[in-house]
């Protein structure tokens, strides 16, 4: 669907507006029912037991205390998972980590599992379940990886893309590579070069839900599960596949989730409850505890990345090149390959290489997080990226804005950029008031931009007509942070009724067909097409049976303002008919008034974004302390604004927590040593100022109104932006994120 | 193991149950009450979602036995509203958008009623320090802060 030039000299009636959403009052009075809401008849409590080592061959598991246990119902190993996954690479590393299959692989690694009647009696069974194992020696540092000596985590592979196929197997699954001229070249014409190697710790989503699921397998095959998840239908296909089930009998219904930020795109427990709810024959209800949320589920990459640029003297840049090692836990990933397409995504240039290495490491299976890749890539060109200007004598905005890709320009990852927001980002930076506020001793400014591609994929809707006139709207993509309330807007605005007469709801799996996950930030890009063009194909109903009820030929009849009218001066007499009217008398014009759609919401356009802060050092304790946030994005349009201030909001925050104090910690036994709130510390109320947000509205030409995604950017530029600032602020080059007290008083102390 | 029996008065309301004696408060209100608004994020305390008042105090319900509630006062975001009338703290947090996914709201609410509670006029600071105990992964506390600003000017003129 095209954008259609006609709206952006509109005004828009509902979308742009900010009504209250629709699910808000169930989630603050307490009634909203998220994962671990839900209970069903009869239902169990499942528990997993996690490997306490990096990296062993279990040779051997004993359940049998556990089963005599009086109130244990079924216990599970992989054995009761048996491999369905006929060849498929991908699916084969989803089932293994759902249940190790002869190794565990990282600390927290599920072995077994148990279903009982209550909490205390799981409890006790899993510590009645004998596991043997023999150690291996294990790594964990995405550097150490990749040495020839590191201990093998899979000897199956061999490194992919490499011209030649490598004769020994390594921890290094994929090479893949990006960029076009010749860099050799460029760096030979410019007249600065700066090169610098960064590091940066793994995160994690932390979503302050834990996973949670209920499952219900009956012996007939069919079998419902509520769970949490960013994608309903995928989990019922993938859930589907690893049970040999059928999908159609396999109902999902997704819960209100309480965050994932990428982290709820992936089964970990959500097969396991399956298995435990068949081989028990009741319901099970599954909650992961946080410690293994944090061991088990999904974090980022750790990364190791070298970047070089070089400019002439009058700020051109005429090379840049990067290469990116990213852990992706010990399956195989497109992570690094992701972080080598949007180093340079910001910039136009004429030579340009990247090269990324996706490295297994005894750590859990890397998942999405929210713009997964860009952030750790970010960090290292816009780090390095200020390093040049600063080296040239030019301002880092100045410096960004000629250097900026523009319409036409040829991605670093290869396609060629329609109308996009880099540029005007930079020039609001520019002109930004904040750019100009007063700094005081030990304060530093920085800034940064950040790319994300977005996402579009399969989508299907369905929009239903009341004979009252008030309209429901299903739609499969989950909501995630108040995606019910934009896509109420825009049915409102194409039917051209009032936003209160619009209920959306996420269908479950039965109801609706299937639905990319929202991931990519999807949900409001995607549903949105969908949602127009179920409007659409419920307008063309309507004018239908308006041209019944008045006896005229439907093409005389058009659709303006929430009525159908008829055209023409022969028809002057008679007066239009509402939506309300016209649904009315459905039952008697041709029965129920909907409008569906199916579709594969091509062309998400690429989003930009630049961020300004101003932060302090503590030069004493080496803390940092961010005092004024400037978020400026493009959103193509902003259906329901003040959701889109939340996301750029929240992104920064999280980008901030991570380039200040998050991290995975592990000790030299490969365990994960703060898998808590209390030592992963994110970020509070009292560590962040107010979060400025800037809206710019560069139309995506790929949509009716416009619309691009906007979830995830804002995580993308701000360990660089901080990093900045940090080396405004006190003279010293973090290239270690996160940029943590000690680390901090140790680049201060190496200053001298 | 035997049970605890147990008399206390959650939002108003006489309550009686039995829960183990090492069953927690929350799992309690949850599991044996039907009052899913507590929510558990973490389980050690650390992040708030599961904030209720217990005789006036502030606690996380994760870290308080269900025993203990015995001859008690428990406040959970339930009984909030008055019948179908929000609290002015639920009405600014939906109109200033003060949730995205909404799993920490019920703990904020509930640390910011006690927060107003005992200083109806917080500066934006004293916000900024009263709700450090909840944790909001969503929203990077912009807006939570906001929509509390507000609803302690409209609790003022009320």
């Amino acid at each position: 669907m095209n954008f259609d030039p006609r709206y952006s000299g509109r005004n828009f009636s509902s979308v742009g507006t900010r009504p209250i959403r629709p699910d808000g009052v169930d989630k603050v009075t307490g009634r909203a029912r998220y994962g671990a809401d839900f209970n069903m008849a009869g239902q169990l409590v499942g528990r997993v037991l996690r490997s306490p080592h990096a990296h062993a061959k279990i040779t051997k598991i004993d359940t049998s205390k556990a089963e005599k246990l009086p109130g244990v119902k079924a216990v599970i190993t992989a054995a009761d998972l048996p491999d369905l996954t006929d060849g498929d690479a991908s699916m084969y590393d989803v089932l293994d980590n759902c249940m190790a299959r002869g190794k565990v692989l990282y600390d927290g690694h599920a072995v077994a599992a148990v279903a009982a009647v209550d909490a205390r009696t799981a409890r006790q069974a899993l510590k009645l379940i004998e596991v043997y194992y023999e150690i291996l020696p294990h790594v964990t540092d995405v550097d150490e990886a990749m040495k020839h000596a590191a201990p093998l985590i899979n000897d199956a592979i061999f490194t992919e893309g490499l011209e030649e196929k490598p004769v020994k197997p390594s921890n290094v699954t994929k090479r893949s590579q990006f960029g076009h001229g010749d860099v050799h070249q460029g760096f030979g014409h410019a007249d600065f070069i700066v090169e610098r190697s960064f590091k940066t710790e793994q995160t994690h989503q932390g979503y302050i839900e834990p996973h949670a699921c209920v499952a219900n397998v009956s012996s007939d095959g069919t079998a419902d599960l509520w769970v949490c998840t960013q994608g309903h239908f995928v989990y019922r296909q993938h859930c589907a596949q690893l049970l040999g089930l059928e999908a159609s009998k396999l109902r999902v219904t997704s819960s209100e989730i309480g965050g994932g930020f990428g982290g709820k795109t992936h089964v970990w427990a959500e097969p396991v409850a399956l298995a435990l709810s068949r081989k028990a024959g009741r319901p099970v209800k599954l909650v992961m505890t946080r410690e293994e949320v944090f061991r088990a589920s999904g974090p980022t990459s750790a990364t190791s990345i070298d970047v070089k640029i070089g400019a002439r003297k009058d700020g051109t840049i005429t090379a840049a090149e990067a290469t990116l090692r990213y852990t992706s836990g010990p399956y195989a990933g497109m992570w690094a390959e992701l972080g080598a397409m949007t180093a340079f995504a910001c910039y136009k240039l004429d030579n340009v290489k990247t090269v990324g290495y996706e490295v297994l490491v005894n750590r859990p299976k890397t998942a999405a997080y929210r713009a997964p890749s860009a952030p750790m890539a970010a960090f290292a060109v816009e780090s390095a990226v200020d390093e040049l200007a600063k080296e040239i004598g030019i301002d880092p905005v100045e410096f960004r804005i000629k250097n900026a890709a523009q319409e036409g320009t040829r991605a670093s990852y290869g396609p060629v950029y329609g109308p996009i927001g880099i540029g005007p980002t930079l020039e609001a930076a520019k002109h930004h008031p904040h750019m100009k506020a007063p700094l005081a001793k030990n304060q530093g400014r920085g800034m940064a931009c950040g790319f994300w591609f977005n996402f579009g994929g399969q989508t299907c809707t369905d929009l239903n007509i009341g004979m009252d006139g008030t309209v429901s709207l299903a739609v499969g993509t989950v909501d995630v942070g108040g995606s019910r309330a934009s896509l109420s807007l825009v049915a409102a605005e194409e039917l051209g009724i009032d936003y209160s007469h619009v209920k959306a709801i996420v269908a479950d799996t039965s109801s609706l067909g299937y639905n990319d996950m929202t991931d990519g930030s999807r949900g409001t890009f995607s549903s949105s097409m969908a949602t127009i063009s179920a409007a659409r194909n419920a307008i063309k109903v309507l004018r239908d049976r308006a041209a019944q009820m008045w006896d005229i030929p439907v093409d005389d009849v058009i659709w303006e303002n929430g009525q159908a009218i008829a055209k023409g001066e022969k028809y002057g007499n008679l007066s239009p008919l509402s939506l309300k009217e016209i649904a009315a008398q459905s039952g008697k014009t041709g029965g129920p008034i909907a409008g569906h759609s199916e579709l594969v919401a091509d062309g998400a356009g690429v989003s930009f974004a630049t961020h300004i802060c101003d932060i302090e050092v503590d030069p004493e304790t080496g803390a940092t302390r961010v005092l004024r946030y400037t978020v400026i994005q493009d959103a193509g349009k902003a259906v329901h604004p003040t959701y889109v201030e939340g996301q750029y909001q929240g992104g920064a925050a999280q980008g901030i927590g991570w380039a200040l104090n998050e991290e995975y910690i592990y000790g030299k036994d490969g365990r994960l040593q703060n898998a808590g709130f209390l030592d992963y510390r994110i970020p509070v109320c009292s560590d962040l100022p107010m979060i400025d947000t800037q809206i710019l509205e560069i139309p995506n030409p790929n949509h009716p109104y416009g619309v691009r995604g906007v979830g995830e950017t804002s995580i993308v530029p701000p360990l660089a932006a901080i990093a900045n600032a940090v080396s405004n602020a006190v003279g010293v080059r973090m290239t270690h994120i996160p940029m943590s007290p000690p680390r901090i008083l140790a680049a201060l102390e190496a200053e001298g | 193991m035997a049970g605890v029996a147990v008399s206390t008065t959650i939002n108003g309301d006489s309550v009686e149950y039995l829960c183990q004696p090492d069953e927690t408060l929350l799992d309690v209100l949850r599991d044996r009450l039907g009052l899913t608004g507590a929510k558990e994020g973490c389980g050690t305390g650390d992040c708030g979602a599961c904030s209720i008042i217990l005789d006036d105090r502030l606690v996380c319900s994760c870290l308080v036995l269900g025993a203990e509630a015995e001859g008690r006062r428990v406040e959970t975001v339930e009984g909030m509203a008055h019948g179908d009338r929000l609290h002015p703290l639920q009405q600014k947090f939906l109109e200033h958008a003060a949730l995205q996914c909404g799993i920490c709201t019920p703990g904020f609410l509930i640390a910011a009623k006690d927060l107003l509670a005992k200083n109806p006029d917080p500066t934006e600071e004293e916000i900024r320090f009263g709700l450090a105990g909840n944790l909001c992964r969503c929203t990077g506390y912009d807006k939570i802060v906001r929509a509390v600003q507000d609803a302690a000017n409209v609790m003022k003129g009320a």
